[in-house]
């Protein structure tokens, strides 16, 4: 039990050089991993996929793929997993920390471009480095899933605008003949240079325990 | 031309001066002669024409007064130098000291602005007003900020100011010994309060960016809680003469009383406005009034308890307007803001011209030692509390408060007629007057020198303007994606964030009081209805082929999709919520787009070019081009079947006034089926009776053309169309008028 607890302390103080996070929330998120778990040691899509509140979620599946994603584990690979570990769980909640107060410029466009990839990977599901047409199409048409019947047609008809203006945008003298391939990271992160995505795209994560408070 | 307008500008203002002071004088003498005559008993004659003025004494007044304010008005816009540098509230109250001058030297009772009058009458409009269209988004961003700066803010403000007041009132030699404390930290507590009104006139003519703005115009708004509270805390306090621990702890109740007492009950309006709100689609004409009268009743509701009646009304506004707008017609809508402009100018003309009417004719006692310690005292104290208060708020805040920030949120509180009514209020004759020329000359110095140097501060310091914000449809799909997504997140965390309150009580409360299927329509959508007519607006503005479909411009979808893979479209069918939301966007012209992101501003209401009859002019000269271009576009290539180019996509002039009900739809005809056209186009060639419905369906159909990727298939349904536009036999060219721009 004494090694069992200085191992994951060891744990611990790696996932919080690598992550960022604090011991406090870091506990707290590995609490919440054994409850979504069952208590195993892993965590699979299904257990994902059974959280109540995401039911009424859209894009629900891009987020439950979001974590089996290997490119969100900022180790260079491709592919995806079938199971997840602890260590996986807290590196993509990672993407979602807020800036400290005291970061420099750059740290906080790391950071920026971080998250960026992030999205962008999520829509990138054939991992090719761009956005195809159809990917995008996807992309709306689930975002557009819950909201009562919505013609697919009107999906892809948003999708389409969404993506000429891109092209238009960052490719302003397209003769007829070219080929627009896809949205690449760059003309991605060009589509958010007003948004400052380090602090739009974050959650609190909590450094109370939350454990009394609910199942 | 103009030197014409500017020289009987004046003129017709000393008219107006002499009609009014005539009037005052003959409502003296008025009654006189009819006396005279009824108790004669002799006949005499049939009065032909006779005089009795007192019988529409007061709304005359009234109306000549307000008259006079708006030429005013009228004046400094004309004369194009003076209201770009003076700002337009220093000139009214300019025009009121006139005024008062001058019916002081004929020695006549002038109107004061009686605060029964401005708390009942003329501040309702400009809160309603701004409560109305406040931008929500960053104003609960920002909210912590800005509760910190109006409750923290002023109470610091009214400690500061009171207590050193009666230091200095206790200076041997400046005659103002009899200033206890309790008088002291009353009149702090009037004197601290940043006033909304001064704000709004001031801001709006400096375009400063929206953070700033929202910060401190939402403080001007929210303090209002706590002035009331010190004000009557103060007050009852000064006639008792102790305080007690008791009283103070009761004063702490008391502010919270107020200030959730007046959310709740303000909420309440709301929420009966917006169900009310469901059930006027029968009787769209008085839908406005049921938002005046709502909000103007929890307004009055509140006060009756002595709660804030400003939040009050601000809550109304705000919890009323989402589902308000979802239900109403385009027309109320527009009805509703234009009322709401118009009574808040005429308010605040009215309020600056009366400030300056008040501050001729009011009793004075001028003391040079309290007067300037006190202008000196609320700028020490602003800049102090502003300093203090961002030091510690920015250990909370993700984006912080740079300096200059600070600066002009310090130099930004202006003090404005709350403060003056409320000391009007005060029922201690001996030090009303003093106090009152005190807070006349604060109010003085804010608005003239502050009020005046802020704009070329703002240059000068390069702060951030207002950014004119173009969302393209790749922000707003990002916007919501990520919206779902943090929702998401925080729920896989497991801990509820606001991202997961928000959403759920759109899912439920929506479903109360939005009519029917539009609770469900996706933001998205709507939102790109409005960029497609935005698109088509713009092309219609720039008039040049190049542009012609910027939807399209250089990159074609043909080249974005993937090559060898020309997929068949479904011709798409247009479902009954469809049509109605359809007709409804367009019908709404782009102006609805453009001021629903700007309404807060009243200058931008002004200035809108589609308003303007003269555009009508440069509309029907690029309709014409744009006729020209459309025909040429969508004539088909020589492979096809017979093609005779589109004769018409007419555009209906601005001021058309339809006898639409909006209740009608094309339901019965949107069932029928073509085999091959879309069913957009089917409808639109047999529509004797319905030209709006027709053109609007027409035009959907060409924008979601436009749209689409012209491969193989569809460049045949285009011809289609194409065909089907100039089908339309004779009767129907008349009313092939179409509500492109409506």
């Amino acid at each position: 039990m004494g090694a069992s607890q200085t191992h994951s302390a060891y744990k611990y103080q790696d996932l919080m050089t690598k992550t960022g996070f604090s011991l406090e929330q870091i506990k707290n998120l590995h609490y919440r991993f054994r409850q979504l778990s069952e208590n195993n040691e892993t965590l699979s899509r299904e257990n994902l996929e059974n959280i109540k509140d995401l039911a009424d979620n859209p894009i629900k599946k891009q987020i439950v793929e979001a974590f089996f994603d290997k490119r969100n584990q900022h180790q260079n690979e491709m592919g995806s997993f079938e199971e997840i570990g602890f260590e996986q769980f807290v590196m993509v909640m990672s993407h979602f920390r807020p800036p400290t107060p005291k970061m420099t410029e750059e740290e906080k466009l790391a950071m920026r471009k971080d998250k960026l990839h992030f999205l962008f990977n999520m829509h990138d599901s054939d991992n090719d480095g761009k956005i195809t047409l159809e990917e995008y199409r996807k992309v709306v048409e689930e975002l557009l899933s819950m909201s009562g019947d919505i013609e697919k047609d009107t999906a892809r008809g948003i999708a389409d605008a969404a993506m000429l203006e891109v092209a238009s945008t960052n490719v302003p003298n397209m003769g007829p003949d070219d080929y627009y391939e896809g949205i690449t990271f760059e003309h991605f992160e060009q589509m958010f240079k007003e948004v400052e995505m380090e602090s739009r795209m974050h959650v609190r994560f909590l450094d109370v325990d939350t454990r009394t408070i609910h199942s | 031309m103009s030197q014409l307008w500017s020289s009987s500008g004046p003129r017709l203002t000393g008219f107006l001066c002499v009609l009014l002071v005539v009037s005052a004088h003959a409502s003296r003498d008025a009654g006189d002669p009819h006396h005279q005559n009824s108790s004669t008993t002799h006949r005499k004659a049939f009065p032909v024409l006779s005089f009795n003025y007192d019988h529409v004494k007061t709304p005359f007044e009234i109306s000549l007064w307000i008259l006079l304010a708006l030429l005013m008005k009228l004046g400094f816009h004309i004369i194009p130098r003076v209201s770009s540098i003076v700002l337009e509230s220093c000139l009214l109250i300019v025009v009121g000291l006139l005024i008062g001058g001058i019916i002081k030297a004929i020695k006549q009772t002038a109107p004061v602005l009686d605060s029964k009058l401005f708390f009942l009458y003329l501040l309702p409009p400009i809160i309603l007003d701004a409560g109305y269209f406040l931008p929500i988004r960053p104003f609960t961003e920002n909210m912590g900020t800005i509760l910190v700066f109006a409750v923290v803010g002023t109470l610091w403000n009214a400690a500061f100011i009171g207590g050193m007041m009666y230091g200095v009132c206790q200076i041997e030699g400046a005659q103002l010994g009899h200033v206890d404390l309790l008088s002291c930290l009353l009149f702090g507590a009037i004197i601290s309060a940043v006033d909304p009104v001064a704000v709004l006139a001031v801001f709006e003519e400096i375009h400063i960016n929206e953070l700033l703005y929202i910060l401190v115009f939402g403080e001007s708004l929210l303090n209002d809680a706590v002035t009331v509270v010190l004000y009557h805390l103060f007050e009852e306090f000064s006639h008792a003469g102790i305080v007690t621990v008791g009283d103070a702890f009761l004063g702490v109740v008391c502010f919270f009383v107020v200030s959730l007492g007046g959310v709740m009950v303000g909420t309440i309006y709301g929420i009966l406005g917006a169900f009310t709100s469901r059930f006027t689609s029968h009787t769209r004409v008085i839908e406005p009034l049921f938002v005046f009268l709502y909000s103007y009743m929890a307004y009055l509701s509140a006060e009756v308890f002595h709660l804030s009646g400003i939040m009050s009304l601000i809550a109304c506004g705000v919890t009323m307007r989402p589902y308000v707008e979802a239900n109403i017609s385009h027309k109320s809508y527009t009805t509703i803001k234009y009322f709401l402009k118009m009574w808040s100018s005429v308010s605040e003309t009215l309020i600056f011209i009366f400030l300056g009417v008040s501050t001729v004719a009011g009793p004075h006692a001028w003391n040079w030692t309290f007067v300037i310690f006190t202008v000196i005292l609320c700028l020490v104290s602003r800049v102090l509390g502003v300093m203090g208060l961002t030091y510690i708020i920015n250990k909370f805040r993700i984006v912080k408060l740079t300096k200059k920030d600070q600066f002009i949120v310090a130099y930004g509180g202006l003090r404005g007629a709350i403060a003056f009514s409320l000391g009007f209020l005060l029922t201690n004759n001996e030090m009303k007057n003093m106090f009152l020329t005190a807070i006349i000359t604060v109010i003085f110095f804010t608005v003239f020198v502050q009020g005046m140097t802020i704009r070329p501060l703002v240059e000068l310091l390069a702060v951030k303007k207002k950014e004119e914000s173009k969302t393209s449809i790749n922000e707003e799909i990002h916007t919501q994606f990520l919206d779902h997504l943090l929702t998401g997140i925080e729920d896989i965390c497991g801990h509820y964030g606001h991202h997961h309150w928000k959403d759920k009580y759109d899912a439920y409360v929506k479903r109360w009081l939005i009519v029917g299927e539009r609770s469900t329509e996706p933001q998205l959508i709507s939102f790109y209805n409005k960029m497609e007519m935005k698109q088509a607006m713009m092309l219609v503005e720039s008039g040049s082929a190049a542009k012609l479909p910027t939807l399209m411009s250089a990159a074609t979808l043909q080249n974005i999709q993937q090559k060898g893979v020309p997929s068949r479209r479904a011709i798409p069918s247009i479902s009954k919520s469809r049509e109605e939301e359809i007709r409804k966007i367009l019908r709404a012209n782009l102006q609805k787009t453009r001021q629903k992101l700007y309404s807060y501003r009243r200058h931008d209401l002004v200035m809108d070019p589609f308003e303007d009859n003269v555009s009508e002019i440069r509309f029907r000269r690029q309709r014409a081009e744009m006729e020209k271009r459309m025909s040429h576009y969508l004539t088909v290539p020589a492979n096809r079947q017979e093609t005779p180019s589109v004769r018409k996509v007419c555009f209906e002039p601005e001021n058309k006034v339809y006898t639409y009900d909006d209740s009608e739809s094309p339901r019965g005809r949107a069932a029928q089926p073509s085999p091959r056209l879309p069913d957009a186009i089917s409808l639109l060639s047999k529509s004797p009776q319905r030209p709006n419905q027709t053109s609007a369906l027409r035009a959907k159909g060409s924008t979601e053309l436009r749209a689409k990727a012209p491969d193989e298939q569809e460049e045949q349904d285009q011809v289609k169309l194409s065909r089907c536009f100039s089908d339309p036999g004779p009767n129907e060219e008349e009313e092939e008028d179409g509500s492109f721009l409506s």
